[in-house]
């Protein structure tokens, strides 16, 4: 069964036009080294029950699929349910991929993990693995998101985990993962590069879509036994994809199914200042970080800045599976401005008591927006990939929250005398 | 003339030939003027421009932020094209091209290898195109006469080795130790048995950078490697010695061709 979803995604890491490894000679031998013994796990039902026992017990697992029922009231359209990563320890569904790379680290004989991050969930994710497997890890984060996400960067610094703060190129999330390139060039004798998202050189796209894939094994199930149905339609957001990967493809081959991701639209089509690669049909065919996707360029083929409300979403490729999905038309791709997802977030926390992640609000502020066009009957499932704790500084200004401005001009004066 | 032909009759007067290398547009034109100018009169026998990249995972940390202060100027392909095209025109010495894959993949890959054989450019070295992505780029440079050099490491097997020294063109570019550009690489017998092996294996004329710091690691090299590469130091002896101190570098490197 898992090997039949890895043929149908692709063919020797091709997606279509899309994927390979594009990487330096130097990393040859470690993506080889990867991608066998990731095919070898493919075929390890064995390793899959650790793997998902481990889930079980250490993360949570399985996550529940909660009606909204505050939501769907208030539009009286489709039913809406939310399959609940939030709910995973670390609070996001990055844990899902760690754990089963770091079993994969343990099998490959290495001690040493880094990783990239950006909004810092994958980073928080990585260093509760080392922490738990008895790894050393060293995670690379833009300056910029560092900023952003200083709460996050606490948590891993806690961990054990040296955090180090990537002042190159755009300081955000592409650059953290040249500099995870660069450090993986340098020690992949002992080092395991666990890439948070679905891109990347061969095998990451399909080994994180591998490990993500429970949260749509879980989906179905759930849904089946409670509306006796597919979901007529599936949303998720995407900034690399790889969320919206483990939440598409247990249903990819089921085409009564709708896939939707939502990019982050930032500040609207014409400001240039977005991360939407897909929706706005602004990115073009391109190769760089190990890989060939789409990719927001100028025409020389430099990368261009990105921008977005939600750090974990500002990034300048997309997972070359979901490129070619949505070239195909598997996955239909929508871009949600910062706007519409500070108003769907105030939705969402007031009619339903939950706290998403603003990444994951993407993914609501699409559906809010196609909502009128549902029928009562139908029934939609929303990844909620996050929770959003780590974003009350972003909310808090974002909502102009005068309470919460007082407590931190406070609690920073207090930190000056 | 192919640049085979020109490493080979080079070879015969001396007993490793010296590749330096600048980053297009850093600091600036004028600046990379006079370093070539500089490279030229001390006798260096081959030179590699980087075209920037935004995002250059092959390069450390110095390259990186050189490759980043360009593109902040605006500097585009079209004018490093330009450049290149003048030198080549003003130094009989034969120029590479190194940059990163998409450069290629934007520009065309038939057009970029056409519009490097139309500027003077003897070859082109591309370090994220590993043979089994790029094959197009490899096969038409070989068409066209262009060195599409490709790269080796001592982690390349003897049937990837193989490959590598079949698909590529004009020298095997000898990575001889993990990493990136910048820091230094110790040559001690592992690292020279590695190349000696390449050598061997393939047949090829070897050309050896990342880490070569002066005239003691290229001395170290005689005998193993045809070519020493110098990248990261020379931006380094000249942000901290400047012209003279390059000047000065150079000349002490030449002197190890001299002697006994």
């Amino acid at each position: 069964m898992k090997n039949k979803m890895i043929n149908y995604l692709g063919q020797n890491g091709y997606f279509g036009a899309y994927g390979g490894r594009f990487v330096p000679e130097i990393l040859i031998p470690a993506v080889d080294e990867l991608n066998q013994a990731f095919q070898e796990i493919l075929r390890d039902e064995d390793f899959y029950k650790q793997y998902y026992n481990l889930l079980m017990d250490f993360s949570g697992r399985p996550t529940p699929l909660t009606y909204a029922e505050g939501l769907s009231a208030y539009f009286g359209k489709a039913k809406i349910y939310i399959k609940r990563e939030d709910l995973n320890h670390s609070g996001a569904h990055k844990i899902n991929n760690v754990l089963g790379q770091g079993l994969l680290m343990k099998k490959l004989g290495k001690t040493r993990v880094i990783a990239e991050t950006g909004a810092g969930q994958h980073g928080v994710a990585t260093a509760i693995m080392a922490a738990k497997m008895g790894f050393q890890a060293t995670i690379y984060m833009g300056a910029e998101d560092a900023e952003r996400q200083y709460a996050n960067v606490f948590w891993m610094k806690q961990l054990g985990a040296e955090v180090i703060p990537v002042t190159t190129g755009t300081a955000t999330l592409k650059d953290a993962i040249n500099e995870a390139l660069r450090d993986w060039a340098g020690n992949f004798d002992n080092t395991h590069y666990a890439l948070g998202t679905a891109c990347g050189p061969r095998p990451f796209p399909e080994m994180v879509t591998f490990f993500q894939s429970v949260i749509s094994k879980e989906m179905k199930k759930q849904i089946n036994e409670i509306c006796g149905k597919n979901p007529d339609r599936i949303y998720a957001c995407l900034g690399g994809g790889s969320n919206a990967m483990g939440a598409f493809v247990e249903f990819l081959q089921e085409p009564g199914v709708e896939l939707v991701a939502v990019e982050a639209g930032g500040k609207g089509e014409a400001s240039g200042k977005h991360a939407s690669r897909i929706a706005y049909a602004k990115a073009k065919t391109g190769v760089s970080q190990g890989y060939k996707t789409l990719f927001l360029q100028d025409d020389d083929g430099q990368m261009l800045d990105t921008w977005s409300i939600s750090a974990g979403l500002d990034y300048v490729g997309v997972s070359p599976i979901l490129a070619h999905l949505a070239e195909t038309k598997r996955v239909r791709v929508l871009a949600a401005t910062d706007a519409e997802v500070i108003e769907a977030f105030k939705l969402i926390i007031s009619k339903e008591g939950l706290i998403p992640a603003l990444e994951s609000t993407h993914a609501f502020a699409g559906l809010f927006r196609e909502i009128a066009d549902t029928k009562p009957e139908d029934v939609i499932v929303v990844n909620m990939s996050g929770r959003g704790d780590k974003d009350i500084f972003n909310i808090g200004e974002a909502l102009q929250d005068q309470g919460w401005k007082t407590f931190v001009t406070e609690r920073g004066k207090a930190y000056a005398d | 003339m192919r640049i085979e032909k020109q490493i080979e009759a080079m070879r015969k007067e001396k007993k490793i030939l010296l590749m330096t290398h600048q980053i297009i547009g850093y600091p600036d034109f004028a600046a990379n003027e006079k370093v070539i100018e500089c490279f030229y009169n001390n006798g260096v026998d081959l030179i590699e421009l980087q075209i920037p990249f935004s995002d250059p995972i092959a390069d450390g940390p110095v390259f990186t932020k050189s490759n980043q202060a360009v593109l902040e100027k605006g500097i585009k392909v079209s004018d490093c094209l330009k450049f290149i095209e003048r030198m080549a025109s003003k130094y009989p010495i034969p120029f590479l091209v190194m940059t990163y894959y998409n450069i290629l993949y934007q520009y065309g890959v038939e057009a970029f290898i056409d519009r490097c054989k139309e500027i003077g450019v003897q070859g082109t070295i591309v370090p994220d195109a590993p043979l089994d992505e790029a094959r197009t780029y490899y096969d038409y440079s070989c068409q066209q006469g262009l060195a599409a050099v490709s790269i080796a490491t001592p982690y390349s097997d003897p049937k990837r080795l193989q490959e590598i020294a079949d698909i590529g063109s004009g020298f095997i570019y000898y990575v001889p130790r993990k990493g990136v550009t910048g820091s230094k690489t110790t040559f001690g017998f592992e690292i020279l048995d590695g190349i000696q092996k390449a050598k061997k294996e393939t047949g090829k004329t070897i050309a050896v950078g990342f880490g070569i710091q002066g005239p003691e690691d290229v001395a170290r090299l005689i005998g193993t490697a045809d070519i020493a590469i110098i990248g990261s130091k020379i931006q380094q002896v000249l942000e901290t010695e400047g012209l003279s101190g390059l000047d000065q570098f150079l000349g002490d490197i030449a002197r190890v061709n001299k002697e006994e």
